[in-house]
C-alpha cells in the first residue's frame, strides 16, 4: 500500500512539461496500438495463406457484412461489461427480433387497417422498440431488484430462444421485402457517378471506382485530421502534455492511409455497404458517448467502484437500467441485420452469437471486473474474430479446428493483457 | 534479551521508476517490541514484505539474517516456516468461514486430506484463550467485530509457532478499548519471549509499549531509538525531517450565521428493523465553523452522517434538515449534493474512490455538470479543474493521469477531498479525514480544513482521535449509542471531559 510512485520531494506543479519522447509515447500507448497491430498482422497472415483472397474487394466487403451484427452488439456489450455486468441474452433476443420482423413483414396477415405494420420502416421501428423494451425489462430486474445480470440474462436467453421458435412455429419465414433486404445487402447509391480508372478492353479487367464512397472517405479523413490538429493545438495552448509531433504525424498518416486503402477497396467493388454506414455512425457515437459524455463517464465510475459512484451522487440504478435498454435496442438492430442478410428468419438465428460478442469485447481489452474497456478495442476485437473466421474458412480449415483456434486466441489475448498490466504495475 | 534475532542489512528494493527502499538497516532483539515508524510511502510495508518473502529473494538487494543465519525467503511459506508471521493492515480472513476454520486455513488439522473437526475446534479454543478471546470457534468471522477479527489473526499466527510477529497498523481500525487489549496482549507475548515488530501511526501507543523504535523516511533508515529516548516529539521530528512545533495549524475562527440544522434525526438499522441506531439527534452548524463529533467506535457517528447524506445508510429515517433556514430534502445523494452537502467517507477505498481510474476522473465525478454542457464533457476544462485541485490540495503524483490506486493513503485522501471541494458544498462532512495517513499529510489536511472554514463553509469532522478533534475544531458534540450526550466549545473541552460525558450517558442508559 505504501509504494509512492512519485518521490515525496517532487513539487505538485509539474504538469507543464515538454513533449514526451517518440518511443516513450509509443510504449505508453502500446496497449492501444498493440491490438490494431495484431489485427493488421492477422490480416497479412491470412492474405498470404489465402493466396491473396482476403484482401479482394469482394471479400473485404463480405467481412464487413458478416461481422456487422457482432459489432453492433459489441458496442452495447462494452457498456454492459464496463458497468460490471454481462448480457447472455443478446443472441436469443436478436434471433427473436429477427423472427418478429419476419412475422410483421411477411408472416402475419394483417387486416387492411393494420397493414401499415408490415411496412418495413414501421416494422423496423417496432422491432427496435421491442428490443429496447426487452433490454429495459431485464435491466429493471438487474438494477432495481439486484438480481445478478448473469442469471437474469441467462433466463432471458432461454425465454427468447423459446419465443422465436414459438412465433415462427418452428419454420423459416422469408423472403423479406426488397426494401428490408437493403439493410444488409444494399450499397449506398453513387450519386456522383462512377469514375473509370481502367476502361474495359480486351484482356484487361476494368477498374471502375464508386466515386461517392471515395469522396465520403476523403471527407472523413480530412475531418478527422482537422479535429486531431485542433485538439492538439488547444491542449498545447493550455500548456498540457501532447504526444510528440513525429508520432502525431505518423499516427494520423497511418490511420488516414488505412481508411483510404479500405475505402478504395470497397469503392472498386460496389461502394459503401449500407450496413457499414449504420455501423460507422453507431461506432462514432459510442466512442463519443464513452469518452466525452457524462453518461459514459458514469458507466466507468460505477463499474470501477459501485459504492463510491453511488456516494458521489450517480444514479447507479438508473444508469444500469439504461445500459441494458440500449443493449436491447442494439440486439434488435443486429437481429434485423442478420435476418436481412439471410433473407429469412430461422428459429436458430442468433443462437450462440452472445459468445462471439462477449469474446470480442474481452479481446478488445475490457475487464471482467468492470470499469475498464474501450469501444475501439471492442470493434477491433470483433474484427479480429471476424477476419479469423473468414480467413480460416477460405483456407478450408475445418469448423472444429476453427473453434479451437478462436478459443486459444481469446485466451491468449486476455492473458497478454493481464501479463502486461502486471508487469507495468 | 540482548540477542539479535533479526538483522536486515542494506536492503534496497526498486520498483519500476521508484526506489522504495535504499540501504535500509534494521536489527531486532530477541523478545522485544520493536516499532517501525514513518510517513505513508516511507517504505515500512515494503520492508516487511521483503522480510516475509512477499518479495522473494533476488528481487531486492541486501541480506537478511535471522537467528544468526542468512535467509533467502522465496515465499511467505518459507518465512512462516521459520516462525516469522506477518499480519497485514487489511485482514486476511475469510468472512464466511468460522473462526476455527480461519485459524487453521492452509494449515488444516487433517490426516490424508480429511479434516479432524474435533482437533480443529479444540486447537482453536486453546489458541483463542491465549489471545483472550471468548468466542465459540464455530462463529463465522463476519459476525464478530474488527477488534476480535484482529485477535483471530493473532491466534492464527500463534498456530504457526510464531517467534517473530509482525503487525502492520494493527490498531488503525480498532476502538480505544480493543487497541488497549491488543497492546496488552503484545506485552504479554513479550513476557513469553515472542518478538514483535509493530508498524503504527499511533505514536502514543508506540511510546507506551515499544522497547525500541526505528524510523524510516523516504526509503532510508533515519535512526533507531532506545527505550529511554523514545518520545512522541522525537519520533515526529525524525519522521518528517523537521520538527513540527505544532501538530495543528493555528485557527482564527470567524463564525457566522447558522447554515445547517438537523432536527430530531432518527434512523433504524438496515437489517434489524427494530434496532434504533440514531436517536433524536439535533445538531447545528454555522458558517465558518469546524465542528467535531467525538465518540467511541460504534457510537453511530458514521451512521448518522451517511443517513443524512442521501439516506445512504439505514431505514425508517425521520427528522428534518434545514439549510439556510429552509427545509430541504436530502433523500438521495444527488439531492444532498445539490443542496450543498458533501460527505467524505471514512473508508476511501471502498466508498470514496474508483481506484482503477486516474486522479482527473475521480476529481470531477461528483460534479460532472460543472465541466459539461448537454451531457458532453469539455475535456480541457476538466483537465484544468483536475490540475487546479491537484495543486490546491498538494497531491503528489506525476500527473492527474496517475491511477488513484497507486497513490499513498494521504494522497488518496487528498483526491477524495478534491472531489468534494469541486462539488462546492456549503457543508462538508469529513469522516475520519486523517485515518491511516502520515503526520505530514495530516497537517496539510488540517490546513485545507482551515481554509475551507475561512471561506465560509461549515465543516463537520468525525474522528476517533480526540487530540485531533481538540486541535482543529471550534465546537464539539459527543455522541454515544446514537445520542448526542454532550456539547461544548472546544476551548472548554478536554479528553477527560469528553470521556466523562460518555460515561455519564452510559450510566444513565443502564
Amino acid at each position: 500500500m505504501t509504494v509512492q510512485t512519485a518521490p515525496t520531494g517532487v513539487p505538485a506543479d509539474q504538469t507543464k512539461t515538454q513533449e514526451l519522447s517518440f518511443f516513450g509515447a509509443v510504449r505508453a500507448n502500446m496497449r492501444d496500438y498493440g491490438l490494431l497491430l495484431a489485427l493488421i498482422l492477422i490480416m497479412v497472415f491470412f492474405q498470404y495463406f489465402t493466396a491473396g483472397v482476403l484482401f479482394k474487394p469482394v471479400n473485404l466487403t463480405n467481412i464487413i457484412l458478416q461481422n456487422s451484427y457482432i459489432i453492433v452488439m459489441a458496442l452495447g456489450m462494452l457498456l454492459v461489461i464496463v458497468a460490471g455486468h454481462i448480457d447472455l441474452s443478446v443472441g436469443s433476443v436478436s434471433g427473436f427480433v429477427g423472427a418478429l420482423a419476419a412475422m410483421l413483414m411477411v408472416g402475419w396477415r394483417f387486416p387492411p387497417e393494420l397493414a401499415f405494420l408490415a411496412n418495413p420502416i414501421v416494422a423496423g421501428i417496432i422491432c427496435l422498440i421491442v428490443g429496447a423494451a426487452i433490454g429495459a425489462a431485464q435491466g429493471y430486474l438487474i438494477a432495481y431488484h439486484r438480481i445478478p445480470s448473469f442469471i437474469v440474462t441467462l433466463a432471458g436467453m432461454l425465454i427468447f430462444k423459446g419465443l422465436s421458435l414459438a412465433i415462427l412455429a418452428g419454420k423459416s419465414v422469408g423472403p423479406f421485402p426488397a426494401e428490408f433486404q437493403l439493410l444488409s445487402a444494399g450499397f449506398i447509391p453513387d450519386v456522383i457517378g462512377p469514375t473509370t480508372l481502367v476502361a474495359a478492353s480486351e484482356g484487361v479487367q476494368p477498374l471502375i471506382l464508386h466515386t461517392t464512397t471515395m469522396v465520403i472517405a476523403i471527407v472523413a479523413v480530412v475531418a478527422t485530421v482537422f479535429f486531431a490538429i485542433r485538439t492538439r493545438a488547444r491542449r498545447k495552448a493550455r500548456g498540457y502534455d501532447v504526444e510528440p509531433f513525429s508520432l502525431f504525424v505518423v499516427k494520423n498518416l497511418v490511420i488516414a492511409a488505412l481508411v483510404l486503402f479500405f475505402a478504395y477497396m470497397l469503392a472498386s467493388y460496389r461502394g459503401l455497404p449500407n450496413v457499414l454506414v449504420v455501423m460507422g455512425i453507431l461506432i462514432a457515437f459510442f466512442v463519443f458517448l464513452t469518452k466525452r459524455m457524462t453518461f459514459g463517464r458514469r458507466i466507468y465510475a460505477l463499474g470501477g467502484n459501485l459504492k463510491a459512484a453511488a456516494l458521489s451522487g450517480i444514479k447507479t440504478e438508473r444508469t444500469t437500467f439504461y445500459i441494458f435498454a440500449i443493449m436491447g435496442a442494439l440486439a434488435a438492430l443486429a437481429g434485423m441485420i442478420y435476418a436481412a442478410r439471410l433473407n429469412s428468419a430461422t428459429p436458430k438465428a442468433g443462437q450462440g452469437l452472445e459468445l462471439d460478442v462477449i469474446a470480442a469485447v474481452f479481446i478488445g481489452g475490457a475487464s471482467a471486473l468492470g470499469g475498464v474497456g474501450a469501444v475501439a478495442g471492442a470493434v477491433i476485437g470483433a474484427f479480429i474474430m471476424g477476419v479469423m473466421n473468414n480467413g480460416m474458412s477460405i483456407m478450408g480449415v475445418n469448423i472444429d479446428w476453427q473453434q479451437m483456434i478462436k478459443g486459444v486466441v481469446l485466451l491468449a489475448a486476455v492473458f497478454f493483457d493481464l501479463y502486461n498490466k502486471n508487469r507495468s504495475a | 534479551m540482548s540477542n539479535t534475532i533479526l538483522e536486515m542489512r542494506s536492503i534496497t528494493k526498486t520498483f519500476p521508476g521508484v526506489k522504495a527502499l535504499s540501504d535500509v538497516n534494521l536489527d531486532v532483539r530477541e523478545g522485544e517490541i520493536h516499532a517501525i515508524c514513518g510517513e505513508n510511502g516511507a517504505g515500512k510495508s515494503t520492508l516487511m514484505k521483503v522480510l516475509s518473502g512477499v518479495y522473494p529473494h533476488g528481487t531486492y538487494e541486501g541480506q537478511i539474517f535471522y537467528k544468526g543465519e542468512e535467509q533467502q525467503f522465496r515465499s511467505i511459506r518459507d518465512s512462516e516456516h521459520k516462525g516469522i508471521v506477518i499480519i497485514h493492515q487489511e485482514l486476511a480472513l475469510v468472512p464466511l468461514l468460522s473462526i476455527a476454520e480461519n485459524i487453521f486455513l492452509g494449515n488444516e488439522q487433517a490426516s490424508n486430506g480429511v479434516i479432524d473437526w474435533d482437533e480443529t475446534r479444540d486447537g482453536a479454543r486453546k489458541l483463542l484463550s491465549m489471545v483472550g478471546l471468548s468466542e465459540d470457534p464455530d462463529t463465522l468471522v463476519t459476525n464478530i467485530g474488527v477488534g476480535k477479527q484482529q485477535l483471530v489473526e493473532i491466534a492464527k499466527a500463534l498456530s504457526k509457532q510464531v517467534q517473530l510477529l509482525i503487525l502492520d497498523e494493527p490498531t488503525a481500525s480498532l476502538s480505544e478499548k480493543d487497541s488497549q487489549a491488543l497492546l496488552d496482549l503484545l506485552m504479554e507475548f513479550r513476557k513469553q519471549g515472542i518478538t514483535s515488530i509493530i508498524i503504527s501511526h499511533k505514536l502514543n501507543e508506540i511510546s507506551r509499549i515499544a522497547d525500541r523504535v526505528t524510523v524510516i523516511r523516504d526509503g532510508r533508515t533515519i535512526e533507531t531509538m532506545e527505550n529511554e529516548e523514545i518520545t512522541e516529539d522525537r519520533i515526529i521530528t525524525s519522521m518528517v525531517g523537521r520538527s513540527l512545533d505544532d501538530r495543528y495549524p493555528n485557527r482564527e475562527p470567524k463564525i457566522g450565521e447558522t447554515i445547517l440544522e438537523v432536527k430530531n434525526w432518527s434512523v433504524y438499522h438496515p437489517q434489524h428493523r427494530d434496532r434504533q441506531v440514531i436517536k433524536n439527534v439535533d445538531i447545528t452548524l454555522r458558517k465558518g465553523e469546524v465542528v467535531g463529533i467525538a465518540g467511541l467506535m460504534g457510537s453511530g457517528r458514521t451512521e448518522f452522517a451517511m443517513s443524512l447524506f442521501g439516506k445512504s445508510w439505514g431505514q425508517k429515517i425521520t427528522g428534518e434538515v434545514f439549510m439556510h433556514g429552509k427545509k430541504i430534502d436530502t433523500g438521495t445523494v444527488g439531492r444532498a449534493i445539490r443542496h450543498g452537502i458533501a460527505y467524505a467517507t471514512e473508508d476511501r477505498k471502498t466508498f470514496g474512490l474508483n481506484l482503477i481510474d486516474h486522479i482527473k476522473n475521480n476529481t470531477t465525478i461528483a460534479n460532472l455538470p460543472g465541466v459539461s454542457r448537454w451531457g458532453v464533457i469539455d475535456d480541457l476544462a476538466e483537465l484544468d479543474v483536475a490540475n487546479d485541485y491537484r495543486k490546491k490540495t498538494n497531491i503528489r503524483s506525476s500527473s492527474v493521469y496517475q491511477t488513484v490506486g497507486n497513490l499513498s493513503g494521504g494522497n488518496q485522501q487528498k483526491v477524495v477531498l478534491s472531489k468534494w471541494l469541486y462539488a462546492n458544498p456549503d457543508v462538508l462532512i469529513l469522516d475520519e479525514p486523517t485515518r491511516g495517513i502520515d503526520v505530514g499529510a495530516k497537517y496539510e489536511i488540517y490546513t485545507i480544513i482551515n481554509q475551507l472554514a475561512a471561506q465560509g463553509k461549515a465543516i463537520l469532522v468525525i474522528s476517533s482521535e480526540m487530540p485531533e478533534l481538540l486541535g482543529i475544531t471550534d465546537r464539539l458534540y459527543v455522541m454515544n449509542e446514537g445520542r448526542i450526550v454532550g456539547e461544548m466549545p472546544t476551548s472548554e473541552a478536554s479528553q477527560e471531559k469528553i470521556m466523562r460525558s460518555i460515561v455519564r450517558a452510559e450510566g444513565k442508559a443502564s
